[in-house]
């Protein structure tokens, strides 16, 4: 089969289909092979449009339409708004809501020529980081279906671990493109707060929520990047600046690299596998000739803390809209305003939203807002000015991207705080900003019957610097091809 | 039943009572585009008649993903009006979220301003009240603590168009997003008059800056005025609960509701002793029918509205630049130009104040005068002939078709006694309707004057000569001046109006008198 989508990347798709080796129907057409032959296993996508990515495959074969990612299938997660399909969150209560509008990364994709397969599954509003709380079933790690794949985009980030689409299209609130690449063992790339439009992302948390690319390899996340990114006047906390080039320098190593090791992110928490990783990288960069020091950031501690405030404070003024008055769930045979209100939200909303929406109007309410919120917020400059002071010394930082590979589905359903602690490592990035970029560093050992995970490293820079970012990943990528290993699936019936 | 009009007579004696007023107004601004979204704005005259939930987009409607972008336009309104009331502009203003559920708040939030308002700490001077329609130089300074701008919210509506009774509550969107200027005063009047004079004061502010057309039938101007009474009685000072009055739209609920308050504030502290204390603030509402207000809620509820900052929306930093492009669109505001027209035209009150009601009446009525005609004349014939044809034609005086230069040749057409006063009425009604010169037109129309002698004594000497006049030319001549009428009278006749009635008047006299 030529351009088995097992053993290529989306870069190398998009060239062959620009030279003609092969078309957008053939390759959009294995896609969805390969979604209905793994994702009942898996349960990546919750819709697929088959007939309409077919159709548009043709219109690219006949040269309708061009740009830099012709012809390439995309999956997006199912938070962002498409004119076509549904826009569900993956909760009850937009079930059956069909947006009127497209959401701009959205439109920035098919603009340049890329095919929505279909849309994924995620934990409910992207409140999760296992994709168990999903109004439409769990999510299941390719790599072992009885893991999960992390969350919220654990859809996107299995659709592109199985092969199931070259690339996707993710939401990072706390760690939400990153966590479940790093458990899919795929790059996951969470750009700079303000890069890429947020208009018709559904939000969870307003200024923390950003749009990111899944894929491959560092080189297919950075055409992604350039594709996604830019202002829009649509979104006010959009920022016009530079747009890369991501990808056409990216080969280029960084020159007298220096790299930050935070202490704070080297707990003894962490799986052996994930301090193995780290090591592993360490000697890595030092072969390249980086300087690797240890860095202080001494307010990550409070990290979760201040993120499950400001998230959660944002949500529950967020989610306020959803009251079965206008569109979406609303409960039958209500009394009167109240009750109508009340039952449509008690069915439409599951109960990890309805934790998070206590929670921040707990925490927003009078007598409290000074010690949470306010408290949070100054926290959060903290953490922010924590990172400033990193950057003025390093290029980047290198830490882990979780504590450990992918948990057992149930394992930490019963247990909030355990699954909140999933975001430790991922959380204050969004807190400051910045960007971040997880991707492969090896697998787990096989033994006792343990199925080999994936393990992964992150790699944090300055706001904006998504371009030196994405080289110090690929200098990673390029010395250990970690990022060629596939999970192998069982065979359908 | 209590009096429609309160009148102090139910207060005893022995009490001195005095209002005590602040006052809340919302003023919706105007602009082309809703406040966070392109959707068209009910607030300006091109939608005012839009059908129910036509002024909609996904941002209007609350739709999950979608963004709110600030209407630029507004915040210069705002800013506009908060100069006009000498406020101070914040430099970094930003916006907050007011959360509360009602079906008629798409969101269950109101982007508003909480802590960092567009304008704050103003005052304005109002005209300390006169009945009488003699100018006045005594004012009353009310400061404005704030005036911040947000989002209007829609309507819920409890009948079907047409009257027709349905069993549910039913929205319609089509305010919801409008531009929302919220104007805060510090409880400054103590009496309704007063609170009637600012607001009319800022109303005509408003119009004359081109931010509302302020239609108090369709809601772009609303009061919500906060009203006690602070008691005095054999020296001791008691102050009672503060009555918030919500949502009235018209001067004469405000005048009736304070009025009215303040009479029956006393009243119940007669009868409870009840006085101001934590929680004791209540909201009632105006009924217009009874001239009565009424309960809506007993105790301020504790409510917690959850104000934190709009992640959605950057604060906003307001610099030099963009303040000095504001400040020069600036006009002079009505209550300077009404002092001008009283102080240095010497216009009566009545009539000052009936040119500033409108903005483009008041910039017509300037260009008259810098013609060069007499300022009073201008006003005069502007508020006469001007405003006869404006009512017929129902438009504004400066819209119905006469120019500045006419007006300029009617007045000096008269003055040359080339037109009587009624054929100058004529004359301004025909310049309505053309551009010509107004000499061409009263020409044209046979309007002008004939004061040639020769003419003159033709039609006197006819009149004089007919025997029915006999009675008459025998009493001039005795010198019954009065007796003169019914020659003129026939000279007018003869010349189809047309005859010079001073110059027929000293012709008859010197034939007959001399």
């Amino acid at each position: 089969m030529a351009w088995n989508p097992t053993q290529t990347t989306l870069v190398n798709l998009r060239n062959a289909i620009a030279a003609s080796q092969t078309t957008s129907v053939q390759i959009v057409q294995q896609y969805l092979d390969r979604i209905e032959r793994y994702n009942p296993q898996l349960n990546a996508f919750t819709q697929i449009f088959a007939d309409q990515a077919l159709q548009r495959a043709q219109r690219i074969d006949t040269g309708d339409l061009a740009g830099p990612l012709a012809g390439i299938p995309i999956a997006i997660k199912d938070n962002m708004c498409t004119p076509y399909g549904r826009t569900t969150c993956s909760s009850r209560i937009l079930e059956n809501f069909a947006a009127p509008y497209t959401a701009t990364a959205v439109e920035k994709l098919e603009a340049a020529g890329a095919i929505v397969l279909g849309k994924t599954n995620l934990d409910e509003f992207a409140m999760g980081s296992s994709t168990e709380h999903s109004a439409f079933g769990t999510t299941r790690n390719p790599w072992s279906t009885d893991h999960v794949p992390g969350g919220s985009s654990g859809g996107s980030a299995v659709a592109v671990a199985a092969d199931l689409a070259p690339g996707a299209l993710g939401s990072d609130t706390g760690g939400s493109i990153r966590q479940p690449a790093a458990l899919c063992g795929v790059v996951g790339l969470k750009p700079t707060y303000g890069r890429v439009s947020r208009y018709g992302l559904v939000a969870f948390a307003s200024s923390l929520d950003q749009i990111g690319p899944f894929a491959h390899t560092v080189g297919d996340v950075a055409l992604l990047l350039e594709v996604l990114c830019g202002p829009d006047p649509l979104d006010s906390t959009s920022v016009d600046a530079p747009a890369g080039p991501f990808h056409a320098n990216l080969d280029q190593p960084v020159d007298g690299l220096r790299l930050g090791l935070p202490n704070q992110y080297l707990s003894d928490a962490n799986h052996p596998s994930v301090a193995g990783a780290i090591d592993e990288a360490v000697e890595v960069f030092r072969g390249l000739g980086a300087q690797i020091v240890e860095v202080d950031l001494p307010h990550t501690e409070y990290g979760i803390a201040t993120y499950y405030i400001v998230a959660t404070a944002e949500a529950s003024s967020n989610l306020a809209r959803y009251d079965g008055v206008r569109y979406g769930r609303r409960a039958d045979d209500t009394a009167d305003m109240i009750d109508l209100y009340c039952r449509s939200r008690s069915q439409g909303f599951g109960d990890e939203v309805k934790r998070r929406i206590m929670l921040g109007t707990y925490a927003l309410s009078s007598g409290y807002y000074d010690a949470y919120y306010l408290r949070a917020l100054k926290v959060r400059r903290l953490i922010k000015q924590d990172f400033d002071g990193a950057f003025e010394k390093f290029d980047a930082i290198l830490c882990p991207t979780s504590t450990g590979p992918a948990f057992k589905i149930g394992e930490k359903t019963s247990n909030p705080l355990a699954m909140y602690l999933n975001d430790i490592y991922t959380a204050t990035a969004n807190l400051a900003g910045i960007p971040g970029i997880s991707i492969p560093a090896g697998h787990t050992k096989s033994h006792n019957g343990d199925p080999k995970l994936p393990v992964s490293i992150q790699f944090l820079g300055p706001l904006f610097g998504e371009a030196r970012l994405l080289r110090i990943a690929r200098m990673y990528e390029a010395a250990t091809n970690h990022h060629l290993a596939r999970p192998e699936l069982a065979q359908a019936d | 039943m209590p009096p429609t009009t309160a009148t102090t007579h139910c207060i005893p004696q022995d009490i001195n009572a005095q209002l005590c007023v602040g006052l809340e107004v919302h003023v919706e601004l105007a602009t082309r585009s809703k406040m966070f979204t392109n959707a068209p704005n009910l607030a300006h005259h091109h939608h005012y008649d839009a059908e129910p939930n036509t002024l909609c987009d996904p941002v209007v409607l609350g739709m999950p993903g979608v963004l709110p972008v600030i209407n630029q336009d507004a915040v210069e309104k705002s800013i506009l009006v908060g100069l006009a009331l000498d406020c101070q502009i914040n430099r970094f203003t930003k916006w907050d979220r007011k959360s509360y559920f009602y079906p008629d708040l798409p969101k269950n939030y109101q982007i508003s301003q909480y802590d960092k308002p567009l304008c704050f700490g103003g005052s304005i001077d109002i005209p300390a009240h006169d009945e009488t329609d003699t100018p006045s130089d005594t004012t009353k300074k009310i400061r404005i603590i704030r005036a911040h701008l947000e989002e209007d919210a829609g309507k819920l509506l409890h009948e079907a168009p047409g009257g027709k009774k349905i069993d549910h509550s039913i929205v319609d969107l089509n305010r919801a997003g409008t531009p929302l200027l919220e104007i805060v005063t510090h409880p400054d009047f103590t009496s309704a008059d007063q609170a009637l004079a600012f607001c009319e004061m800022l109303r005509n502010i408003c119009r004359f800056l081109g931010v509302s057309e302020c239609v108090m039938q369709r809601g772009h101007i609303r009061f919500e005025p906060n009203i006690n009474v602070i008691i005095e009685r054999a020296g001791q000072i008691h102050k009672t609960p503060i009555v918030e009055i919500k949502n009235l739209n018209s001067f004469k609920a405000l005048h009736g509701a304070i009025e009215y308050e303040h009479v029956r504030q006393v009243e119940q502290w007669l009868e409870t002793g009840q006085v101001m204390s934590s929680g004791s603030k209540s909201t009632r509402g105006w009924d217009d029918e009874h001239g009565v207000t009424t309960l809506q809620r007993e105790k301020e509820d504790a409510h917690d509205y959850r104000y934190f900052p709009d992640p959605d929306l950057l604060p906003v930093t307001i610099s030099d630049e963009w303040l000095e492009t504001i400040q020069k669109q600036m006009p002079q505001l009505p209550h300077d130009r009404l002092r001008k027209y009283v102080r240095d035209y010497h216009l009566p009150n009545k009539q000052a104040n009936a040119l500033i009601a409108e903005r483009e009446v008041c910039y017509f009525f300037e260009e008259v005068v810098s013609e060069g005609v007499d300022p009073k004349r201008s006003a005069a014939m502007l508020l006469n002939s001007g405003a006869k044809r404006a009512n017929e034609q129902n438009c504004l005086i400066s819209d119905i078709g006469i120019q500045p230069k006419q007006i300029k040749q009617i007045i000096e057409l008269l003055d040359e006694d080339k037109i009587g006063s009624n054929a100058a009425d004529e004359l301004f009604g025909l310049c309505c309707n053309s551009k010509s010169d107004a000499e061409q037109l009263a020409q044209q129309h046979g309007l002008l004057q004939v004061s040639d002698h020769g003419a003159l004594n033709d039609y006197i000497n006819q009149v004089l000569e007919n025997p029915k006049m006999t009675k008459a030319v025998e009493d001039i001549r005795n010198g019954k001046n009065q007796a003169i009428g019914a020659l003129i009278g026939q000279v007018m006749k003869l010349s189809k109006g047309q005859a010079n009635p001073k110059l027929v008047t000293e012709i008859i006299k010197n034939k007959l008198q001399s």
